[in-house]
């Protein structure tokens, strides 16, 4: 059988001019109030002064280890941090602010998330009722049908249920489900962890289609080299702010066109580079001091970057959060 | 000392048959790299080797007799997720201990902080959390090792770091290891040799290259 569809029909609405910048973020802060002992609170600041900008027709690799504060990035855009959390800061969609109510009215159909596994279907849902429950404007089977075929998935996959499809089926139906209301700005929050290959160079070949019709892509991740396989500008996360945003070509040979000593030090620790760790960890949260949270790992460190956080910087088509940046 | 499956084969239930009639030898002070396709039986198999789950056919021996089922297992595994192999409501130093005592210098060579030991693993990263499971899966009494998928929810240094210590403690223990990923770069920096498990051709699983 062959399968008909006409690529017109899945492409996004034009993003008007002016849109260059989708998403701007400027000098975001995440905190968390907590209980410590009885009624006593604390403020736990997570994110300090982040900064990031993505543009239509690009994807923005997010790249951090865990706790980094990459996926409260996401779900500060989302408008879906839990009420204990405390934003401040700038968010601008298509150069507008977002607010809390323009949050709640876009997120699903403008801003969408791919998530990260098939945990996140309803297990007890055919793949297709489900991904028509997301449909926000006309013909819910329609719209599941066409995407469905888009993605290569037949009519016996939208049958079956979440456990029995393999890992780069499930990876369609996610993305599918995600991208079904024509959305501009795609949030995929580790979407290839513990995938074969090919299954990851599929899905972020899928991806990649999608901003060759417009979108803007944020691919949230912790390994570098996902990131690099498809990426046009990397930013890096480290104990809450970004410290690094550079394009992904800058990361090549001994990591010398890299700005960060952090950056450097995560390239060089690849296998497939020299493999050699700097020792240390990133600070948890309650730890963090006023001055470069890199400083207590970095063999640059002078007084200067234990004195205050260094602001971010433009170098060499890049931007860097270092007093010693190179 | 060698680590040897001879001839097994598994499924689950009625399920066709993950793979039959597959042999490996590992041993000691080899570092061995398992590859295949996802959901071809990887976990299963290592789960197999640590005594984990049973073999339906063949057998699994260790220096020549089958694993021992009582006393400390020479054959550790260690998971991929850390968070979902440690018991949340444990102390960092009872999950650490729970096996045997590891000492400070192990402890600093893993990069393990003593003020971690009074936490709760909630209170941890995943990077963190690992540094433990593995630390705790390398008592003197440990033969072989299998990391399954040990470090792919980590970052690059973490994954550096863990990676460097284990190598170094093996050659000094003449430890054997078999790293199971799906990372092509790991596995062909840390691995002596490689073999492929491959459900769509059965035959092929006897064969070790």
């Amino acid at each position: 059988m062959t399968i008909e569809y006409n690529p017109d029909d899945f492409k996004s609405t034009e993003i008007g001019p002016g849109y260059k910048s989708l998403l701007e973020v400027s000098d975001l802060s995440v905190s968390f109030v907590q209980y410590q002992k009885g009624l006593r609170q604390r403020v736990l600041k997570v994110i300090s002064n982040l900064d990031i900008s993505l543009g239509s027709g690009e994807i923005l690799a997010v790249v951090g280890s865990s706790g980094s504060g990459k996926s409260l990035l996401a779900h500060a855009i989302l408008g879906i941090l839990p009420n204990n959390a405390i934003c401040s800061g700038k968010i601008l969609y298509k150069n507008e602010l977002l607010t809390p109510e323009r949050q709640k009215k876009i997120r699903g159909s403008e801003i969408t998330l791919v998530p990260q596994s098939v945990n996140f279907l309803d297990p007890l849902m055919r793949v297709s009722a489900q991904v028509r429950t997301a449909v926000r404007q006309g013909n819910p089977e329609e719209a599941q049908k066409k995407i469905f075929r888009r993605y290569d998935l037949s009519e016996g996959v939208g049958n079956q249920y979440p456990f029995q499809l393999s890992g780069g089926m499930a990876r369609r139906v996610l993305i599918s489900a995600a991208v079904i209301n024509g959305s501009k700005l795609i949030i995929a929050d580790e979407p290839t962890p513990g995938l074969h290959p090919e299954i990851v160079t599929e899905t972020l070949n899928h991806l990649r289609e999608l901003t060759d019709e417009g979108c803007g892509v944020m691919l949230i991740t912790h390994d570098i080299s996902t990131a690099l396989q498809v990426a046009d500008k990397i930013a890096v996360f480290y104990a809450g702010t970004t410290i690094e945003i550079t394009p992904a070509a800058d990361f090549h040979g001994q990591g010398q066109a890299l700005r960060h000593p952090y950056t450097k030090a995560l390239w060089q620790s690849l296998p497939q580079n020299d493999f050699t760790p700097i020792p240390g960890f990133q600070p948890l949260p309650a730890n963090f001091s006023e001055g470069c949270l890199f400083a207590p790992r970095c063999g640059k460190i002078t007084s200067e970057c234990t004195g205050s956080l260094p602001v971010m910087q433009d170098l060499r088509s890049g931007k860097v959060r270092c007093h010693h940046a190179t | 000392m060698q680590l040897e499956a001879k001839n097994i084969g598994f499924r689950y239930h009625q399920n066709p048959w993950l793979f039959r009639n597959f042999s490996l030898t590992l041993n000691s002070g080899e570092i061995l790299g398992l590859k295949g396709q996802s959901g071809c039986g990887k976990t299963t198999l290592a789960r197999i080797l640590a005594g984990y789950e049973k073999t339906l056919e063949g057998r699994i021996e260790l220096g020549g007799a089958p694993l021992p089922k009582v006393g400390y297992r020479a054959v550790q595994l260690v998971f991929q997720h850390p968070e979902k192999s440690v018991n949340p409501r444990w102390h960092m130093r009872d999950i650490l201990q729970e096996g045997w005592q590891p000492d400070d210098e192990l402890l600093a060579r893993f990069g393990i902080q003593q003020d971690w030991l009074s936490r709760w693993p909630n209170e941890l990263s995943g990077g963190e959390l690992q540094r433990f499971c593995v630390v705790r899966a390398l008592s003197p009494e440990t033969k072989f090792l299998i990391a399954d998928e040990m470090t792919a929810m980590l970052d690059a240094i973490t994954q550096a770091q863990i990676w460097q210590a284990i190598l170094e403690l093996a050659k000094e223990r003449d430890l054997g290891i078999l790293v199971v990923s799906h990372e092509k770069e790991l596995v062909k920096r840390v691995c002596d040799r490689v073999i492929e498990l491959d459900s769509v051709h059965l035959e092929r699983n006897s064969f070790i290259s």
